[in-house]
């Protein structure tokens, strides 16, 4: 019935559109579902499982979001939005977020009036090539063939990379992943190059990984965050500090096995301002007391999501680089619960 | 008087030809090397189809279905074929086949669509064969034991989901109770079967996307309440104000009484089922639910805008050549970025219009556009004599259409409407680019994005190839056999 009274609805809603419009927190709120605009696939960071559930990196995002607003991690609708299609999801109002591994670039924050509210992984294009090249930089990588995704910014990185080092290429331009790992491996190109997290996901599943290098230089900062739309600060703020949650949990030894005994035992004030048992911070941005709690007991703190999803332990296997808390001399680092 | 010294008195027996001028070799010599450029070109062709099956034979002979992911296969392989060889990873369709099928629809109700596709057979019946009741009772006798089948098997592949609130033994014995007095009703009153073909659209809708039963039958109600008006105002405002009055009726009981009754209905009676969102919809389910929905929608619009673009009426003329022009002049794939962009801007905020309602929607417009260019072809062949004839037997436009123009025309256009619509079915895997998982693109990509299976190439595309290739091909087959069947001259 839902779905053959959609005109009805339609007309219901034209209606409604006069009235003024809430904050997305409120939509969300008396949705009772978070709409997270998420990738068609991509592994470890966001892609359905054989049962369909959406699993991931990014995807721990969106549940830590609908757990700290909502109360329940579950309570998160997936859209798959394209490499086209993301950014007029967001602004059109047919999702709430964006959580699908989109590069924070100026003209994207101002021109396309997007808010990127915080970096969930530092990412930087990298190149892989055959071991018995014997090349150890991609500075001397003068006259090779590259597999290239086309009509990305990698594409434009690499560009400027050569002629940055005045030494030439050949690219061969490949539509996705699957078919520049065939091409790569069929010999067509030197070398292959996309994201550094890419990279590892591929050089993994390869039949003879042993045999690849994933070389040292990273040509660019490609820092891929969740965004919202500019101008509703609020439901910004919501999105950001429930990642920030998530890395202070981290830095503060919370994880999702022992939240409950850190909440009841802890002398930290810190953590107790962030977990609700002082102060009230959840409701200067319209949440209740538990917000942060529920948000990392949802998949845990940023440390193992990133363990469980693209983590050294998995196949993938991305160590933590710049992903590291600013501790640990990476430049993960949470603002003060204060 | 000479006597004969001879007479043979029977004939000889006659000799096989020679060599050169029968059998294989006769053929060969005929067929392949009639010159020496043919000759150069059999040779060319053999060596090239020696190198295709040289490559492509030991990789399909080393296939793999018992596996969990890509590197077990390969190393499955490798213990079995020696180091270095290659082979096709089949685990993959065979862990995931459902999500080329079903999408991400929920397990547990995977006999639903599987029911919904057996029902449009039955359904699809009386009218692809023309009311024959043979041929009917036979199509539904399959159907019912196929269905039958799938499934017990869809079953058996999940038997977690047996235990499900409306799965398992009660689903089984709907379908089969229901496909069974279908046959039978075929068998009976092959004329009746067409009622269950204008009751299918309700039925099938209903399976798919579930949720409470007062909704499709509201909507039939607007269908009833269309037919009514039309009925009642018939005889004095003529066929087609009536129309026109039915069709506002209609709506407006769609538009603003519907949702009311039937919610009123819903809470007092709360008959229904599990709903469905349109977003679990993916693989072939999204592939036929737009197909199908498209093709079925999009042919009665062609008929009308052909008719349209034929019309005397300056304004109905005006306004079938805009939008044909328009549709055609606009690629689909800018179809799709609109059904999934732009519409979204002109609706108001916070509307939440289904995306592949907006898709079939606009596929439905693209391809009625082109339907109406085949048909407009189909009445541009029938001879001026023919109009004329209807117009000298007094029948009314509508009546001559129907009884004279329409199955003259409609004939002549069959392959071209086929070809319309196989290339629309093909189509629908364009819907990739909106972010809907269609079964080429978009359900290879979620399963190349778990790490078991990335890195696999052929095996999604061979896959996904052979059931598109088995639907395009029945259809075109069909399509040669009704034109034979339909065949009335004699040349």
């Amino acid at each position: 019935m839902k779905k053959s009274v959609f005109l009805g609805t339609l007309a219901a809603s034209a209606l409604l559109a006069g009235f003024a419009s809430a904050g997305t927190l409120d939509d969300v709120k008396a949705r009772g579902e978070l709409i997270c605009g998420v990738n068609v696939g991509l592994t470890g960071f966001g892609a359905p499982d054989a049962s369909g559930n959406y699993q991931g990196f990014d995807v721990a995002i969106c549940k830590a979001v609908a757990a700290a607003v909502l109360g329940d991690p579950a309570k998160v609708k997936y859209v798959p939005t394209t490499g086209e299609t993301r950014f007029t999801a967001l602004s059109s109002g047919e999702v709430d977020m964006l959580a699908r591994n989109s590069t924070w670039t100026f003209s994207r924050d101002n021109d396309l009036k997007l808010d990127f509210v915080a970096v969930n992984y530092y990412d930087g294009q990298g190149f892989m090539v055959h071991k018995d090249l014997g090349v150890s930089s991609a500075k001397e990588l003068d006259g090779a063939t590259i597999c290239i995704q086309t009509g990305t910014t990698t594409e434009l990185n690499l560009a400027d990379f050569f002629k940055a080092n005045n030494i030439s290429y050949t690219p061969v331009t490949v539509a996705d992943d699957s078919e520049a790992q065939r091409q790569y491996l069929a010999g067509a190109c030197d070398s292959f190059t996309t994201d550094a997290s890419g990279l590892a996901a591929v050089r993994a599943t390869m039949p003879d990984a042993e045999n690849h290098v994933i070389l040292p230089e990273i040509i660019s900062k490609e820092p891929l965050g969740p965004a919202v739309r500019h101008g509703d600060n609020n439901w910004g703020d919501v999105v950001r500090w429930s990642f920030y949650a998530l890395v202070a949990a981290e830095e503060k030894g919370i994880t999702q096995a022992n939240i409950e005994e850190v909440a009841a035992s802890t002398q930290d004030p810190e953590v107790k301002r962030m977990l609700g048992l002082e102060g009230d911070l959840g409701a200067m941005m319209g949440l209740d007391k538990d917000w942060a709690k529920r948000a990392i007991a949802a998949s845990g703190n940023y440390g193992e999501i990133f363990a469980a999803t693209i983590g050294e332990s998995t196949s993938i296997g991305l160590a933590r680089g710049l992903n590291a808390l600013y501790t640990q001399g990476g430049l993960q680092y949470a603002p003060p619960f204060r | 008087m000479t006597q004969a010294t001879f007479v043979r008195k029977e004939m000889l027996a006659p000799q096989e030809p020679p060599v050169s001028e029968r059998g294989a070799i006769k053929w060969a010599r005929e067929n392949l090397f009639s010159s020496p450029l043919n000759s150069l070109l059999t040779v060319v062709g053999i060596v090239v189809v020696f190198m295709l099956i040289k490559s492509a034979l030991p990789w399909l002979l080393h296939g793999v279905w018992n596996a969990s992911s890509l590197p077990e296969c390969r190393e499955i392989i490798e213990a079995r074929y020696g180091e270095g060889a290659t082979g096709a990873c089949w685990a993959m369709v065979r862990e995931r086949w459902h999500q080329y099928l079903y999408g991400f629809y929920p397990q547990e109700l995977f006999w639903r669509p599987t029911l919904a596709f057996a029902l449009m057979f039955v359904a699809l019946a009386p009218v692809l064969y023309l009311g024959n009741r043979t041929v009917n009772t036979i199509m539904a006798g399959i159907v019912t034991v196929l269905t039958t089948l799938a499934l017990v098997g869809v079953a058996m592949a999940f038997p977690q989901t047996i235990a499900g609130a409306d799965a398992g033994f009660g689903a089984l014995l709907v379908a089969v109770v229901l496909l069974a007095a279908l046959t039978a009703v075929a068998w009976l009153a092959p004329r009746k079967l067409l009622i269950f073909t204008l009751l299918y659209p309700a039925i099938g809708f209903y399976l798919l996307w579930g949720g409470s039963i007062w909704g499709p039958i509201g909507t039939l109600a607007g269908f009833a309440i269309l037919v009514f008006v039309y009925s009642l105002t018939k005889g004095q405002l003529g066929v087609v104000v009536a129309t026109g009055a039915g069709v506002v009726a209609a709506s407006v009981w769609w538009l603003a009484i519907q949702s009311h009754v039937t919610g009123a209905l819903h809470s007092i009676v709360p008959i229904g089922t599990t709903h469905v969102d349109s977003d679990e919809f993916g693989g072939f389910l999204l592939a036929f639910v737009i197909g199908v929905t498209a093709i079925a929608a999009s042919l009665p619009m062609g008929i009308l805008l052909a008719l349209g673009r034929r019309s005397d009426m300056p304004l109905i003329k005006a306004l079938s050549v805009g939008f044909i022009e328009f549709i055609r002049g606009v690629p689909l794939i800018t179809m799709l970025f609109t059904a999934s962009l732009l519409l979204q801007y002109f609706l108001p905020p916070r509307t939440n219009f289904d995306l592949i309602l907006r898709v079939i929607i606009l596929v439905t417009f693209f391809s009625a556009a082109y339907i109406a260019e085949v048909i407009r072809g189909g009445l541009a062949a029938l001879p001026r004599g023919q109009y004329e004839a209807a117009d000298a037997l007094g029948l009314d436009y509508w009546q001559a259409q129907r009884l004279i123009i329409m199955p003259q025309a409609l004939k002549i256009s069959i392959p071209g409407i086929v070809s319309s619509f196989i290339g629309l079915f093909k189509d629908t895997t364009l819907v990739a680019l909106v972010g809907l998982h269609d079964p080429l693109q978009g359900v290879t990509k979620v399963v190349r994005a778990a790490i078991e299976w990335k890195g696999i190439y052929w095996e999604p595309y061979i896959f996904v190839g052979l059931i598109f290739f088995a639907c395009c091909f029945s259809m075109s087959r069909y399509s040669m056999y009704l034109e034979r069947k339909l065949k009335r001259d004699h040349r």
